[in-house]
């Protein structure tokens, strides 16, 4: 594809759209994405944009930034995910600006931190169904394995304060090691 | 000044380093960095920001990033602060969507992943238990031994908790309905006291 100023503008104007109308989590930007780039754009095949879901699935980071990265990159290189980054990124920054600049004299209301205490319960059952959802997943591999890991990250976490980091290292490290060791057992066989 | 800045950057590039699996991944690890290590905001200031960002566009860790930026060092430190959470996405996939293919196939990649999502699920919960029991006991919490919940919190917990499991409407909605009747309950029950 021609790299032309006209798929810059494009692609920033696509991408700034998308994230300033995507609400809660990453997974919502993901379909938004295909209707957008795959079908409205003609930019990318719905194949690549699977694949590209996949990879922005299991990368580190935001998934909504992970895949403006790889759609950027794919449609113009480097000064593309440049483009869609910015984009992307730009909406949340704006608008958590303006709430900052208020949140302390929003705060002093009455009114305004009694409607944030109810709201505090909500998003506390938005924690736990999140939990429920994902967890059911993890007891549906039917792996011994997976639900002592779940349990053990658990414990080390909350009951003994160990940094969060080491704790997504360790399974990491597990997870590998359980991968060779099937590996191995299944060579044996 | 600037040792705030390289803290900004520092901490948010962690995060965006090691949240793995998108949307709440991102929690427990903004948590750790910004009220358990740095102190920048409260766990009631966190747990504003997490209903902030659940109603506002754009991931959890940008939007983190920006608020926390912003209070600790203005807009530049909001600047410095995003761009350290994105910037190793940036460079990780970039690298990843150029050899994916030969990654995927791999048993050990595709192990660490599986090896991460019970990790994951049990972080968020972690985090979700440290709000519920502000949303119950306070900031306090129950280090001084137990004491009787708030209850219209309680209430509004299992209510969301049935409401979210049984009609899955969007957590906007819940979160927002919430707000109004437990903003209403706590007003008329300050209002008798």
């Amino acid at each position: 594809m021609k790299a032309d100023k006209n798929v810059y503008g494009k692609l920033f104007l696509s991408s700034f759209g998308l994230s300033a109308f995507t609400f809660g989590g990453g997974y919502v930007i993901i379909p938004l994405m295909k209707r957008k780039f795959v079908e409205e754009l003609h930019w990318l095949e719905e194949e690549e944009m699977l694949n590209f879901t996949a990879i922005a699935q299991s990368s580190p980071g935001a998934v909504a930034v992970n895949a403006a990265v790889l759609v950027g990159y794919r449609v113009a290189g480097l000064p593309g995910a440049l483009t869609a980054v910015l984009g992307t990124i730009l909406p949340p920054m704006i608008v958590l600006s303006v709430i900052s600049l208020f949140y302390t004299a929003f705060r002093e209301s009455l009114v305004v931190a009694a409607v944030l205490k109810g709201m505090r319960a909500g998003v506390v059952a938005v924690i736990a169904d999140v939990v429920y959802t994902m967890g059911r997943g993890v007891f549906k591999e039917k792996r011994i394995s997976s639900v002592l890991v779940m349990a053990a990250a658990f414990l080390a976490a909350w009951a003994f304060g160990v940094n969060v980091i080491f704790v997504i290292l360790a399974c990491g490290l597990f997870g590998a090691l359980r991968a060779i060791a099937d590996a191995k057992r299944g060579k044996l066989q | 000044m600037i040792l705030v800045f390289l803290k900004l950057f520092w901490s948010f590039a962690q995060v965006g380093l090691f949240s793995f699996g998108g949307g709440m991944a991102a929690m427990p690890l903004i948590q750790s960095q910004v009220v358990d290590l740095h102190q920048w905001l409260t766990l009631t200031e966190f747990t504003d920001l997490v209903t902030i960002a659940e109603m506002t566009p754009g991931p959890i860790a940008v939007n983190a990033a920006t608020f926390v930026g912003i209070r600790v060092a203005g807009l530049p430190g909001a600047l410095i602060a995003t761009f350290g959470c994105v910037l190793p996405s940036f460079l990780i996939v970039t690298l990843l969507a150029k050899v994916y293919f030969k990654f995927r196939s791999q048993p050990v990649f595709s192990g660490v992943l599986s090896g991460l999502r019970p990790a994951v699920v049990a972080l968020i919960a972690c985090a979700g238990v440290n709000m519920l029991l502000l949303a119950l006991w306070g900031e306090a919490g129950l280090s001084s031994g137990f004491r009787i919940p708030d209850w219209i919190s309680a209430v509004l917990v299992l209510g969301c908790f049935f409401v979210l499991r049984k009609w899955k409407p969007s957590p906007i909605t819940v979160m927002l309905g919430s707000g109004v009747l437990g903003g209403a309950a706590f007003l008329i029950q300050q209002a008798l006291n």
